[in-house]
């Protein structure tokens, strides 16, 4: 804690982007979410599409993934990443206007999807979806979120880099890649746009594409947050040094090779399958590392979980994320992959690792980082804290559950042939079983929603507290007289 | 693929192999287990704790899993694997095998005209279920069809309703094409030709523009509709007298056909079935007239 507010004459660190993307965290969640309920609706009573073009599933469900994927998620690392490595590069973030840059701009991404998309102009390709005057505008602010962030860093004032900006900057520049590869595009009119790619070599290019948006915004990014969240909440030293050295290579290496295993059985040539299922499979042990790391973070101080729902949030978050990154290899297996393709299986593992880790790490990190920006204590109410804890854990296990059973039952539906080869279901049969499932998923994630509501009215009225002392002027000293639950 | 990108991706394989195994090897020994390493970011410190054991053995299970596989299957660029698998080879097996258990199920009612088998049971739950697993997509499960798909429960074809005409249908599919008559027509004719369907449909209508509308018709719709307007089965063009309908008969569906005209496409499934099997589906087909 060598920084004090005397260097400067206003706050030592750059707050205020914090702040701004860590409020648009919870809108956008809300919001997104919010898609999620809707769409999981229209799945159970498909009159729900009103009949009208706008509100049609076909042009809700890339909303609501861009809204939860890029606008919450994306808010969520913006402002963690930019609260991390100001801390623990001791140093103000570099070049601030870009950084306001960045906020409005992606602010701009996100109005622009959610008027393009339900307008029906898309690229097609899944989490790419938008046309390219956007994805121009999302180059830029990228571009410019990279020279705050490294620019942060060249001007630390600590020796080491620490380990949470490793991850960081690893996301930061894959996606920056993975973006500008996967959505290069002919233009033909301002909302038209023809991929660069064709036929075997477009799906590989999107998938690569689709699954590092995975691999790198979404598990990357999010260990960023979890290498700096757990120890700081837990008030413990990282497990070992050793262990995110190695899981951080091995994660990144072999992270960008596992594409293929969304194009198993298709007209992908056999070779890229195989090197995508072998390399998929031995991501399982670089991904649980950084489970591994966090969990045993926390030995010798378990007791800790009992009284602390903020390190509730982030410890769960790791089991989900150590479930899903299990899971993962498993249905990359082709002869498991051949029953689980195309079922909600697919749709519950993503939500194990969305709702379950991605969420509920990001909830757990606001919940730490909302006091300390608006310098106060705490939240204003612990007791909201555990009860969105328990309705996501409810919301998420209700979700993924009944997403896992339908999958099953679909895959094994679809699969199922009489004596005289023909199939015993017909798919509308298989649509019907799948309905109770549907309407489980529905209570899930609106119980998941409701609990993003809650935490909306305890931001609120912990921002709103009266300030005990010029707290406005002070975070840091809030910060450092041990103010954690 | 070439041999310079059957190189790369081999090499990039291998040295994805050999750095990941190198880097377990370089970590596997720590001096300082239990000890921090002397940094603190933000008061946060770090343990130089060794790398979990059962960890090492579960990375060291895949890499080796992963090499295995990699010397059995396609994988390695253009080295086919020591088992000679291919997705191909295996697909075409279980077809060839698929083939010789079923296909005897299917021959022995080849030699039975359409005109029986359709009232033997036993062959067409069977039909049925073909029917069910290629058909019933657009057609529906009670082959009642849907909005823009025929109905072929009813004893009204489009296309003809004889054992040839139904067996032609399934083999070649069809392509239902109706002209799009709004560029040629003005608003005014395309207002009466539409009230003259209307009337000729038996429903309510302005009696004028029907009048005016039958000139229309006979000018523009009768050479494919047949000046009578009950269809003509070799042109797959519809009956407009009876109440049967493809879209429906309210006013916005005859004036959208009449506009935008029609582009209906049946899918050929003489690539896909085989001839067996189409000959019980055109005997199930044949009969869902018959019975009901």
């Amino acid at each position: 804690m060598s920084i004090t507010q005397s260097n400067t004459g206003s706050e030592p660190y750059n707050y205020k982007v914090v702040r701004q993307f860590a409020i648009m965290t919870v809108v956008w969640g809300i919001v997104g979410m919010l898609v999620g309920v809707i769409i999981a609706a229209q799945m159970a009573f498909p009159e729900l599409n009103l009949g009208l073009p706008w509100t049609h599933f076909g042009r809700l469900r890339p909303l609501h993934t861009n809204a939860v994927i890029f606008a919450f998620g994306g808010s969520a690392l913006f402002a963690s990443s930019y609260y991390v490595v100001q801390r623990t590069c001791q140093s103000k973030l570099f070049a601030p206007a870009l950084a306001a840059f960045t906020f409005w701009g992606w602010q701009v991404v996100i109005l622009s999807a959610a008027i393009t998309l339900p307008l029906g102009l898309t690229t097609s390709k899944e989490y790419a979806e938008l046309e390219w005057p956007i994805d121009i505008l999302i180059t830029l602010v990228w571009v410019s979120y990279a020279v705050v962030f490294f620019g942060t860093i060249a001007k630390r004032k600590t020796s080491h880099i620490y380990v949470a900006n490793w991850f960081f900057a690893a996301f930061i520049v894959t996606v920056a890649v993975l973006h500008l590869v996967n959505s290069a595009a002919i233009p033909v009119s301002l909302f038209k746009s023809y991929s660069a790619y064709a036929g075997a070599t477009d799906a590989m290019i999107q998938w690569w594409y689709g699954h590092n948006a995975v691999g790198f915004f979404l598990t990357a990014g999010f260990l960023g947050i979890m290498y700096y969240f757990v120890p700081k909440q837990a008030e413990q030293p990282i497990y070992s040094y050793r262990l995110s050295i190695v899981h951080f290579w091995a994660l990144i290496a072999i992270y960008i090779w596992a594409g293929p295993h969304h194009l198993h059985y298709t007209a992908l040539p056999d070779w890229a399958q195989s090197l995508g299922m072998v390399m998929s499979l031995m991501l399982l042990a670089p991904s649980w590392g950084g489970m591994i790391n966090g969990m045993m973070t926390l030995s010798g101080a378990w007791d800790k979980l009992r009284t602390d729902p903020i390190l509730r949030f982030l410890i769960v978050s790791l089991s989900f994320y150590g479930m899903s990154t299990f899971e993962g290899p498993m249905m990359s297996i082709k002869t498991v992959n051949s029953m689980s393709h195309y079922t909600d299986w697919t749709i519950g593992h993503v939500h194990s690792g969305a709702l379950g880790w991605v969420a509920m790490i990001s909830i757990g990190m606001l919940y730490h980082l909302i006091p300390r920006l608006w310098g106060k204590t705490e939240m204003y109410s612990i007791g909201l804290i555990a009860l969105h804890f328990w309705m996501s854990t409810v919301g998420t296990v209700l979700y993924i559950a009944s997403m896992w059973i339908n999958g099953l039952m679909q895959g094994l539906m679809w699969r199922a042939y009489n004596t005289d080869g023909t199939l015993t279901y017909t798919f509308a049969q298989v649509v019907e079983a799948s309905y109770p499932g549907y309407l489980v998923r529905l209570v899930g994630g609106f119980i998941f929603f409701s609990g993003m509501l809650v935490m909306a009215y305890n931001v609120f009225r912990t921002i709103r507290q009266t300030p005990e002392k010029e707290t406005e002027q002070t975070p840091v000293e809030a910060v450092t007289g041990g103010a954690s639950a | 693929m070439s041999s310079f990108w059957s190189a790369w991706v081999i090499i990039l394989t291998a040295i994805t192999f050999v750095l990941t195994a190198w880097l377990l090897l370089a970590n596997r020994k720590t001096l300082n287990a239990g000890k921090t390493t002397g940094h603190s970011h933000d008061g946060i410190e770090e343990y130089d704790n060794p790398l979990p054991q059962w960890w090492l053995i579960l990375f060291w299970g895949t890499i080796v899993f992963g090499i295995g596989y990699l010397i059995a299957f396609p994988g390695m660029g253009n080295f086919p694997g020591v088992l000679g698998w291919t997705s191909v080879g295996q697909y075409e097996e279980e077809m060839a095998a698929a083939e010789a258990r079923y296909a005897p199920l299917y021959a022995q009612y080849s030699d039975t005209p359409v005109e029986q088998l359709y009232q033997n049971d036993e062959a067409m739950k069977m039909a049925q279920r073909i029917f069910g697993n290629n058909c019933s997509q657009c057609h529906g499960s009670d082959a009642r069809g849907a909005f823009g798909f025929p109905n072929l429960v009813d004893d009204d074809w489009n296309w003809g309703g004889t054992p040839d005409a139904i067996r032609t249908t399934i083999v070649n599919g069809r392509n239902g094409i109706m002209t799009p008559w709004g560029p040629i027509l003005s608003n005014d004719q395309v207002d009466q030709v539409v009230a003259y369907v209307q009337q000729i449909s038996g429903q309510g209508h302005n009696a004028q523009l029907a009048q005016a509308g039958q000139a229309v018709f006979m000018s523009y719709c009768a050479a494919c509709h047949g000046p009578d307007a009950t269809g003509i089965d070799a042109l797959g063009s519809v009956n407009l007298t009876d109440d049967i309908w493809l879209y429906g008969p309210e006013e916005q569906w005859i004036r959208q056909a009449v506009i935008l005209g029609r582009n209906n496409q049946m899918p050929a499934w003489g690539q896909f079935l085989s001839d067996d099997k189409i000959h019980l589906l055109t005997a199930y087909v044949y009969g869902l007239s018959k019975d009901g």
